[in-house]
């Protein structure tokens, strides 16, 4: 507001104030010339890269080894791939003739700069509850990255643009976000956060058929990117609950003691929250640990049990061929780093703690056995070396069925055909 | 009793179905070839190719192999022929104590038998969870330049 009252009292700002209004309009607004980057207020461009890490922007607008906000990245959906664009302010092909109505309208409403709808991989359905303040230092933050001119592969999917007017009558609704004042400070900022820019729930909440969350199933637990996203709420398979002090850890870190290391798309949310004020991720914790309503009282309780439960047990669970067979391949490959908990040298999280073995599906553990867990670029610590080449699919499926009796949860089902699905990329 | 098969010879041995394929390579069938290093997956001096694959031998348990092949780098070729990824790093002198390097063979092995055009960037990236103590890997890095090519060249030398 205090923006746009100064701007009223400067001369010649009518139109701009007119820009502004006409958001919600939906035709194309005029491109304008590319801003100078001098002309943005350098504590404004800060500020928005801030929140440009806490949006995670880079992930989804950067190729993989590509220059970054250049776009290219591939996102799969249900609907079809759909690419990140390019975000540079390179006139031609980013977002450098983007006046700044432009930008807050896509983000607000989703619509691009000639008025067409954009999927909502873009996550304006979040992004529609950002503030005006965060809107212009997000605006300020990307027109000064250095322009690259890029194009991005064109979008593969089902579903053509003008359709996605009927999905958002549907499902999608402009919106701010409604602060909670019984609620303290800290918490509310977390709910603004998580709500808008950091959109959590774009992973997971569990979605429907036509791709739209489930909204009685807020933070219940989803997929992002061919992995399961762990729920949140009071559902949450965590096997030591979460906490406001470690979760805010983890979100800087993505290790913490009792919990497993972030993996797959957590890992460069992680990497962007760990640049951010504290005060951001403990905001985001606060919020997100009220959402699981279990009384703290249950929440202790479970996680001195899961910390009591024996390291990993005997091979001599009475079992199958498959657990038996599961349980001499993780004493030959597992075991060495992973019985010996995480205080000895090169040990590993006892994997009774790890949610990877508590969610839903295997299809976690596929990746990170198969893959590893590749610590970023200026990372020196251990990491969980890539196992695809040394286990056959029926050899890693033994291994999955031993790992999840290793929980108090049943069974998965069709372990086997989980690992040959992933075999073939069901990213 | 377990068999196996090791750059092309099928082998048996009387391990414990756990032991890591590494030892039974070193200690049973006497390929020391593959170096004992870190014996937690972080160095990459045991690295094999199964079927196609760079393995860290130290941490594979031996009765994971089946009936997969396995190479290690005396299946490259020998002191007196050796084949083209040898030749390649000989050429460009790429061994300082050499501990690490029949563990990059391999792992290059894999990744130019999968991508023969692979660039040094490629090269960079897949060679990145081997490490060399020494220091020596602008030269190992030539070294499997040089060997895409000899690869693609055939056997001349």
């Amino acid at each position: 507001m205090m923006i746009v009252r100064a701007l009223m009292t400067m001369p010649a700002a009518s139109f701009v104030v007119a820009w502004l209004m006409s958001c919600s309009s939906s035709g194309p607004i005029e491109p304008t010339e590319p801003r100078r980057p001098a002309s943005f207020d350098t504590a404004r461009v800060l500020e928005g890269a801030r929140l440009a890490a806490i949006g995670n922007c880079i992930t989804c607008h950067t190729a993989p080894q590509g220059r970054a906000y250049a776009g290219g990245y591939p996102l799969h959906t249900p609907f079809g791939t759909v690419y990140g664009t390019n975000i540079t302010p390179d006139a031609e092909t980013g977002i450098g003739r983007w006046s700044e109505a432009q930008f807050v309208r896509a983000m607000r409403e989703g619509l691009d700069r000639e008025g067409q709808h954009l999927y909502p991989a873009f996550p304006y359905e979040y992004f529609t509850r950002l503030s005006d303040d965060d809107l212009h230092a997000l605006y300020a933050f990307v027109m000064t990255r250095e322009p690259v001119r890029a194009t991005p592969p064109a979008n593969r999917m089902l579903v053509p643009r003008p359709a996605i007017a009927l999905w958002k009558a549907r499902y999608f609704k402009p919106a701010r976000f409604q602060g909670d004042a019984s609620r303290p400070a800290m918490w509310n900022r977390g709910a603004y956060v998580v709500e808008s820019l950091a959109h959590c729930s774009a992973c997971h909440t569990p979605r429907g058929a036509l791709g739209a969350e489930k909204k009685d199933a807020y933070l219940a637990g989803g997929e992002a990117g061919g992995w399961h996203a762990p729920a949140l709420d009071a559902t949450s398979p965590s096997p030591v609950p979460w906490n406001p002090a470690t979760l805010a850890g983890y979100l800087r870190t993505g290790l913490v003691d009792e919990h497993a290391i972030a993996a797959g798309p957590m890992k460069p949310v992680v990497m962007n929250l760990s640049q951010v004020p504290e005060e951001d991720t403990r905001a985001i914790a606060e919020y997100i640990v009220s959402i699981d309503a279990r009384a703290s009282r249950e929440r202790e309780g479970r996680a001195k049990a899961a910390l009591a439960a024996p390291v990993s047990r005997a091979a001599d669970l009475v079992g199958d061929r498959a657990i038996r067979n599961g349980a001499a391949l993780y004493a030959g490959a597992c075991g060495d780093c992973h019985d010996r908990g995480r205080a000895a040298e090169g040990g590993a999280l006892p994997l009774p703690l790890a949610i990877g073995l508590t969610i839903p599906t295997p299809r976690n553990l596929i990746h990170i056995i198969r893959g590893g867990i590749v610590p970023g670029p200026h990372d020196a610590r251990p990491w969980m070396p890539e196992f695809g080449g040394a286990l056959s699919d029926s050899e890693l499926a033994d291994l999955l069925v031993y790992l999840r009796s290793l929980t108090d949860r049943p069974p998965w089902r069709d372990v086997e055909a989980e690992v040959k699905r992933a075999s073939k990329g069901d990213e | 009793m377990i068999e196996l098969r090791v750059n092309g010879r099928v082998h048996r041995t009387e391990a414990d179905p756990q032991t890591p394929l590494l030892y039974v390579l070193r200690d049973d069938l006497g390929l020391n070839g593959a170096k004992f290093g870190c014996g937690l997956g972080q160095c990459g001096a045991c690295t094999v190719v199964v079927e196609g694959e760079a393995v860290y031998s130290c941490i594979t348990p031996v009765s994971a192999i089946g009936s997969r092949n396995v190479r290690t780098v005396e299946g490259l070729g020998t002191g007196e022929t050796p084949g083209p990824m040898q030749r390649a790093f000989i050429e460009a002198q790429a061994a300082q104590c050499g501990y690490c390097i029949p563990g990059m063979m391999m792992r290059a092995q894999a990744l130019l038998e999968r991508h023969p055009g692979a660039t040094p960037e490629d090269i960079r990236r897949a060679l990145q969870p081997n490490l060399c103590r020494c220091g020596t890997h602008m030269r190992i890095l030539r070294a499997v330049e040089r060997a895409a090519e000899l690869m693609k060249t055939g056997s001349r030398s």
